[in-house]
């Protein structure tokens, strides 16, 4: 009766825990998304040789954290540039077509594989010969690394705490089973069972308590998952432009073997503790 | 086989429950531990099955020096000792077989040699025929029995016995004290700490009477000491 308390217990906690992986992995998901959105633009100096763009570009490329680099000519800057502003009013820009007006805003847009990386690069980026100016949206990448931060803080707050009561409410089961089978034990040993024949019934009491208790929210979530991608996305059609969601497959691809292997560790953890304290062997 | 030299036990500094006790118990002896309640027979019991430490002198069982057995290694020497008690400690939940069955799981043996060895000792101890009862359908001699085949399944050299007809009616008591009679005979040596004096004065065994955790009294046929 009390393991089934447990095991419910250690379900809604894994719950949670899943709950809050999906959340979270939907969010640094969405997270990646605007990063790769976030662009560092490199100007040059006048008169720079295109050999030396290229140099330039070579020289961006072999860093780490540049995720994609690309040239910007003049010429195509000013073709976005009317696209964007002088729209339905083509004729208007012709007045320019022998004189572009962004003749020294040949760029290179740099795409990062991690936003917080943003600020030393713009700095070595400015140290390079033939680099005039270097833009960036600093806002945007401060943000981004900012939420990043407090996702990772509150994910392992929740888990530790959950983590937390999990082992108390397996230690409660284990102390009641010492206590129920005292006279069992009693026996066990007075007739020469080893330490580990004693303890192994409460630690594997403690695993399979752990194990069910992961197993069940897995499966919940599994089933919900996919119907509350599909409600939000019709219900809240703004949220579902906003954002991609993860397939049920990559998020569970790592939830199962993370939540099972934390279901069996708290439940090992937690016998053992309880058996330390509780049954000297 | 079991030798006790100078062996003191104090549970508080200064008031001993054994006080310098010697004595030697060779292979294949019965012997009777007499004493009143607090005389320190139960806690001798505890010293030769290493469940407590003496706080002075040296027990050796089967040439082995208690204090030189390590904590991992008491299992192992716990299976040379069977023991019964005056309660029985039978587990409720399980059969008969069961639960002597359990003491050969313990010991890791084989399910085929516990199905062949089980009946065996159930034959000796006279319970064949009610192997799949529980402890609360027998009587306290059947229960008793029980514990005694569940103590010498593994086949230990030494069987201790505390108080084993403290529960029982006189009919049943001798019933006992006749099946740690035969099993003495089949060369198991056996230790009874009892109470129980007729038993003790018909018997004509070994008697070594303790009062006050002191050795007063070791003789032979019978005789202990009243004072």
């Amino acid at each position: 009766m009390f393991s089934l308390a447990s095991i419910a217990t250690m379900a809604a906690c894994i719950f949670m825990f899943g709950l809050f992986y999906v959340i979270v992995s939907n969010f640094t998901s969405m997270v990646k998304d605007a990063e790769e959105g976030v662009a560092v633009t490199v100007f040059f100096d006048e008169g720079i040789s295109d050999e030396q763009i290229q140099q330039i570009g070579d020289q961006i490329r072999s860093r780490a954290e540049v995720a994609k680099c690309d040239y910007l000519s003049a010429d195509e800057a000013w073709e976005n540039f009317k696209k964007v502003y002088f729209e339905g009013h083509e004729d208007l820009a012709e007045g320019f077509a022998q004189d572009n007006p962004l003749a020294n805003s040949a760029s290179y847009q740099i795409y990062l594989n991690d936003v917080s990386m943003q600020e030393s690069l713009v700095t070595y980026l400015q140290s390079l010969d033939g680099v005039r100016e270097v833009n960036q949206s600093e806002a945007v990448a401060n943000t981004l690394t900012d939420f990043n931060k407090l996702i990772g803080y509150v994910s392992a707050g929740i888990i530790l705490i959950l983590l937390g009561v999990a082992v108390f409410l397996i230690s409660n089961t284990v102390t009641v089973g010492i206590s129920v089978r005292r006279e069992e034990i009693a026996i066990m040993k007075l007739i020469g069972a080893t330490d580990f024949l004693v303890r192994a019934p409460f630690i594997v009491e403690g695993i399979v308590i752990g194990l069910v208790g992961a197993a069940i929210p897995l499966v919940l979530l599994y089933f919900m998952y996919d119907r509350i991608i599909i409600y939000i996305s019709q219900k809240f059609s703004f949220i579902g432009s906003m954002m991609n969601f993860i397939s049920t497959k990559t998020v569970f691809h790592t939830l199962i073997p993370v939540a099972l292997l934390l279901g069996v560790g708290i439940g090992f953890f937690g016998s053992m503790i309880t058996i330390r304290k509780h049954l000297k062997v | 086989m079991i030798k006790l030299e100078h062996v003191s036990k104090a549970y508080q500094a200064g008031v001993p429950a054994l006080n310098d006790v010697n004595l030697e118990i060779e292979e294949g002896e019965f012997v009777f531990v007499v004493g009143d309640s607090g005389s320190g027979k139960s806690t001798l019991i505890k010293l030769l099955l290493k469940e407590l430490e003496p706080t002075e002198g040296t027990i050796t069982i089967n040439n082995k020096d208690l204090k030189k057995i390590r904590r991992k290694q008491i299992p192992k020497f716990r299976r040379n000792i069977g023991v019964v008690f005056q309660d029985f400690r039978l587990l409720k939940d399980r059969n008969v077989y069961d639960n002597v069955a359990f003491a050969q799981k313990v010991v890791g043996e084989t399910n085929a040699h516990i199905k062949k060895r089980v009946p065996q000792m159930l034959s000796m101890v006279g319970l064949a025929a009610k192997y799949r009862s529980f402890p609360k359908q027998l009587s306290g001699g059947e229960q008793q029995r029980v514990a005694i085949a569940r103590a010498l399944v593994n086949e230990p050299k030494i069987l201790m016995a505390d108080e084993p007809t403290g529960n029982l009616d006189n009919n049943n008591a001798w019933e006992i004290m006749k099946l740690l009679e035969e099993i003495n005979e089949k060369g198991t040596t056996v230790v009874v700490v009892t109470h129980n004096l007729e038993i003790v004065k018909v018997m004509k065994k070994r008697v070594i009477t303790i009062k006050k955790g002191v050795v007063v009294s070791d003789s032979k046929d019978g005789d202990y000491s009243e004072n």
